[in-house]
């Protein structure tokens, strides 16, 4: 399975997204710079946190429009797996592969610290290794982390079961507490916390690590149906 | 052409133009000597900034002469953007403190912002990669809305900046003291690694070899920043608001990642940041060290305002530029880096061989002067030297005994001051965690940073206590780098070096110069004794207002080398059952402790001195006890005393302690006395403990209870304190102050 | 050349903590008629062309959708200025 971290100017968690990797599961992961616009060969893109283009404007506004993102979004469309952590998800809010918008924290400042998360969905490419309601602990680092869409958008995203992570308690103002939606094929991811950051229990949890297992289970699976 | 607005040689002369840009007329007689000639208004100006303490250390050179700055593992001793030194395999550490006091007590989100950007660049301007951050900082009471506001706004910017850019900011300091009110202290550090083989130095070698500029273009801000630190705040600071600088942290970023790329390319020569005194500091430091000259071309430098003078665009202190040398003909190589980050690298200039530093700009030379002049050159002064009449009082009074009837209640009390309580509002603001290698975060005594692909991991600490060394500047200078020892001690670390800041008031009242004398004395016997080496460092002086001078407040910023993953220690103790240890014994003066300040609002008094010997010897077994892995947490003794100690061990640990206490009751809960330690000890590793540390001596232990006694030594119960009560008072007591109504 | 001004505000009904804050922060210095503080962007865009000669407002109105708003939190509105050049 090939990894993709893409890195836009002013990413800076793209160095622990590749080691997580390499890390969790010894896998085969790539930088790719956002200039680049192929995605040929990778079978995973990983849209890291950062300040893209110094989130000047807005979070993941500039970025949108590097020349790499039109080819995710034609890998999203695909049906393959993306997952964008922190700005990535950002970014990917932006773009429009996933409903709904960010604001800024509802206490007005950044927030680091590790936080309880409620896995509200297991039955995604990228939650099948975590039981359904597990409470885990990853951290969080963000100031426009409080998570807003309409009461339409919403109803759907219950609806399809697209709230895969809310915190156990708010922390930023975000709308029924979510940290983390999918679209609705379930094959993009996006979530503020950062399970890259939770891949050892030195750093203090390693509970992160199953979220990359899974999506390395789910392609193998994938993979075998397809051969 | 010169502008018609700037005044000629003969004005500045004539009418001591000179003076208002900080010069006074002896130094300007000594330029009039130098160059031969009256200096023009750009000269005048660059003489003016590189003559400034901030950037000659006029006041304190004298003193920081005595500071050791050797030592077996020193790579780089001070002088450069960062010391740095050795850990081992090939690798080495980088690090440096600074202040920018100034700037952030008139505009505190961008100079605490600024602040960070410049440390950044000093450190990987030396080829490191930056890995952490810390900062040390000083406030006036948070009961003042004006001081709400600065504490704020400072560590807004340190966070703006730091989480911007991607590096953590692991650890720090934060107090509050009336005397900082008008003057914050905002002191930043930066800690990066590095291979031996890529240190970088700011030298400007080889005749023909290309100057080129880096980063962001030039604007009108900062002018006169290096000078406008070395003058006390006045009500006038407030409206030199243009003079503070804005950063942007994305820029920096970019730069950050193009210079580390650049630093590994056989076509630079030497690279600088411009930091202080913009591009006049960086260009005639670089020529100055290399023995050379330098012409540059003012035309050359990307602008971004227009018409700006050559006096303005030499001042300048935009941020987020650096200046390079590159080999003659290669410089091609060195802009394809830089633009693969969206940079422009420009030449601006060229080495010459003839050690002057030559500016040209719209076809006229506008500054002609020896590079060593305003490099080396500014006068070394030694200002007279007084003991203040506070000191006589205060070593002739008793040492500080309080009353305290409720020994739960004034427990409680120090956990509730804002200089001990929970920081968390402050670094929680903080990315603490990106890059995904923060072991120890912050809170404990020191930060702990692994490296990855090896065994090792770093500590580093920011430490100061100017209570102390207001009342007694030599005994209080020992106990600032003893604490910083002690805290990565603590941690599992062995100290390497240490980088200063020394913060104080005018260096021309024989008083302050006394405090600056003597405190630096004591730290330079502390640093001798614990073998901890000097290698960078920074002085900020006229920390004075109309209401007077800050303390005396050296900041020590250190950094320690934990060889094996299993030595890190944290201080919060880890199992019910464990044996609590004190080592050292308290002696019964309470000057300038925390508690004599929560009962009197004020410290006074003699200091207790500091044995130096024993100091070592205690941080040399105890890391021994660490090493052989017998000890569980480990907590120095510092402000609040034991009994804070302990309540800092306990809280978040769901775990609860029963403590019994011997001798002077009030000494042994609540004294300072420097040197001491709380440690947790498995049972079955006492034995094998108590030989390596024979001193400690035994006061408790861990239990499951949720609740922490406290007994005398006939077993008489002095306190019972819930766990949910200490940490109520410890938790939000910041908080609750910034959301106190005005 | 035209001055384009452009002013970026939340939408009505998307909570604004900024404004919130600010708007206590007044009550508190003492301005208790304030009752709703909104805060928004404001861009000002100099634009190299003549009045008449391209559809500017169109051209502003895309920018504004494609990167200056977020439209699922933000609203936009802008006024166009022509500028006399000596």
């Amino acid at each position: 399975m090939r990894w993709a971290v893409i890195v836009f100017p002013g990413s800076n968690a793209d160095t622990e997204m590749y080691h997580a990797i390499k890390d969790v599961l010894d896998g085969d992961v790539s930088y790719v710079w956002h200039e680049e616009t192929s995605l040929e060969g990778f079978d995973a893109v990983l849209l890291p946190g950062g300040f893209s283009y110094g989130d000047y404007l807005r979070s993941g506004a500039i970025a949108q429009f590097s020349p790499i993102m039109s080819e995710v979004v034609r890998f999203a469309e695909e049906g393959a797996p993306v997952l964008g952590v922190c700005n990535g998800f950002q970014i990917l809010l932006e773009i429009g592969l996933l409903p709904g918008a960010m604001r800024r924290n509802q206490q007005l400042t950044f927030l680091c610290k590790h936080v309880e998360l409620i896995v509200e969905n297991n039955q995604t490419g990228f939650t099948s290794g975590y039981e359904a309601g597990e409470k885990i602990t990853v951290p969080v680092a963000h100031g426009d982390g409080n998570y807003y869409c309409d009461d339409k958008t919403l109803g759907k995203l219950k609806e399809n079961g697209q709230i895969v992570f809310t915190y156990a308690k708010n922390i930023n103002g975000s709308i029924e507490n979510i940290a983390g939606i999918t679209n609705e094929r379930g094959n993009v991811l996006g979530m503020m916390p950062h399970p890259e950051r939770a891949v050892h229990t030195l750093l203090g949890s390693a509970d992160g690590a199953k979220l990359f297992e899974s999506m390395e289970r789910e392609w193998r699976e994938r993979d075998v149906i397809r051969t | 052409m010169l502008s018609v607005h700037e005044p000629t040689a003969q004005q500045i002369y004539d009418e001591c133009i000179y003076r208002e840009m900080g010069l006074s007329d002896a130094e300007f007689a000594e330029v009039e000597t130098i160059l031969g000639r009256k200096p023009n208004y750009t000269e005048t100006g660059l003489f003016s900034v590189m003559w400034s303490e901030h950037c000659s250390y006029k006041h304190s050179k004298a003193v920081l002469k005595n500071f050791p700055t050797d030592g077996e593992h020193v790579l780089q001793g001070p002088g450069e953007g960062a010391g740095i030194v050795d850990i081992g395999d090939g690798q080495a550490v980088g690090f440096k403190i600074e202040s920018h006091n100034h700037p952030s007590a008139v505009e505190p989100y961008q100079g605490a912002a600024t602040g960070v950007g410049g440390i950044i660049r000093d450190v990987f301007s030396m080829g490191a990669r930056p890995v952490a951050l810390l900062n040390s900082l000083r406030f006036g009471e948070l009961d003042q809305p004006r001081v709400r506001y600065l504490f704020e706004q400072v560590v807004a910017g340190i966070a703006g900046y730091g989480n911007c850019i991607g590096i953590p900011t692991v650890g720090g300091e934060v107090q509050f003291e009336p005397c900082y009110q008008e003057n914050p202290l905002v002191n930043a550090m930066c800690v990066g690694l590095i291979d031996h083989e890529d240190i970088q130095k700011g030298v400007a070698k080889g005749v023909g070899n290309s100057v080129m500029y880096v980063g962001a273009s030039t604007g009108r801000d900062g002018i006169h920043g290096a000078t406008f630190a070395s003058e006390e705040i006045s009500e006038e600071s407030e409206s030199k608001r243009p003079s503070v600088q804005v950063g942007d942290p994305f820029m920096e970023k970019l730069l950050l990642e193009a210079c580390l790329e650049v630093t590994k390319h056989d076509a630079l020569v030497g690279i600088q940041d411009m930091g202080a005194a913009g591009l006049t500091s960086s260009a005639s430091e670089m020529a100055s060290k290399a023995g050379m000259g330098m012409i540059m071309n003012l035309d050359d430098v990307p602008q971004r305002e227009e018409n700006m003078s050559a006096y303005e665009m030499m001042l300048s202190e935009s941020q987020e530029r650096m200046l390079l040398v590159v080999q003659k003909g290669r410089e091609d190589e060195i802009k394809k880096i830089f633009d693969h980050w969206g940079l422009a690298a420009v030449v601006i200039g060229e080495v010459t061989d003839d050690q002057r530093f030559r500016v040209y700009h719209k076809g006229e030379q506008v500054a002609d002067v020896p590079a060593d002049a305003l490099a080396e050159d500014a006068p070394t002064y030694y200002p007279p030297s007084k003991k203040p009449s506070y000191y006589e009082t205060f070593q002739s009074q008793e040492a500080y005994q309080p009353k305290v009837e409720n020994m739960k209640e004034a427990w409680l009390s120090l956990l509730s001051q804002p200089t001990i309580s929970d920081k968390s509002w402050v670094y929680q603001q903080y990315d603490h965690m990106v890059r995904a290698n923060t072991v120890v975060q912050p809170g404990s005594d020191a930060a702990v940073v692994r490296i990855r692909d090896t065994e090792k991991s770093l500590a580093m600490t920011t430490d100061g206590n100017s209570r102390y060394v207001y009342l007694d500047p030599y005994i209080g200078g020992q106990m600032v780098v003893a604490e910083a020892t002690r805290n990565l001690v603590c941690s599992g670390a062995k100290p390497l070096a240490l980088t200063d800041c020394l913060n104080y008031g005018s260096p021309e009242k024989p008083e302050i110069y006394w405090q600056l004398e003597r405190s630096t004395e004591g730290m330079s016997e502390a640093c001798h004794v614990l073998n901890t080496p000097v290698i960078s460092g920074n002085v900020s002086l006229y920390n004075e207002t109309q209401n007077g001078a800050i303390y005396p407040t050296p900041v020590v910023g250190m950094v320690g080398l934990v060889e094996k993953q299993e030595h890190i220690t944290t201080q919060q103790v880890k199992r019910s059952g464990d044996v609590l240890y004190v080592i050292g014994e308290a002696d019964a003066n309470f000057s300038g402790s925390e508690l004599q300040k929560m009962i009197e609002g004020d410290v006074f008094g003699p200091v207790s001195p500091i044995d130096m010997k024993q100091e070592a010897s205690r941080q040399q077994a105890l890391l021994e006890a660490i090493r052989a892995g017998y000890i569980s947490s480990a907590h120095d003794i510092s402000e609040g005393g034991l009994l804070v100690t302990i309540a800092e061990k306990l809280i978040g640990t769901g775990l609860g302690a029963d403590v019994t206490l011997k001798g002077d009751l009030l000494a042994e809960a609540f004294s300072e006395t420097p040197s001491r330690f709380v440690v947790s000890v498995p049972t079955e590793m006492t034995e094998s403990f108590e030989n390596i540390v024979p001193e400690a001596r035994i006061i408790g232990r861990v239990t499951d209870q949720s609740t922490v006694t406290v007994s005398d030594a006939a077993g008489e119960r002095q306190a019972t304190a819930t766990i949910e009560e200490l940490t109520e008072a410890w938790e939000g007591a910041i908080e609750c102050y910034l959301k106190s109504e005005v | 050349m035209i001055t384009v001004q452009v002013y970026v505000s939340l939408k009505q009904g998307v909570l604004d903590p900024q404004g919130s804050a600010v708007k206590q922060s007044l009550n508190t210095l003492g301005f208790s008629e304030v009752e709703d503080v909104r805060i928004g962007k404001h861009l000002t865009l100099t634009i190299d062309a003549e009045e008449g000669e391209v559809d500017i407002e169109e051209r502003v109105k895309q920018m504004c959708e494609k990167l200056l708003a977020n439209p699922v939190i933000e609203d936009y509105e802008f006024t166009i200025e022509e500028v006399v050049t000596s």
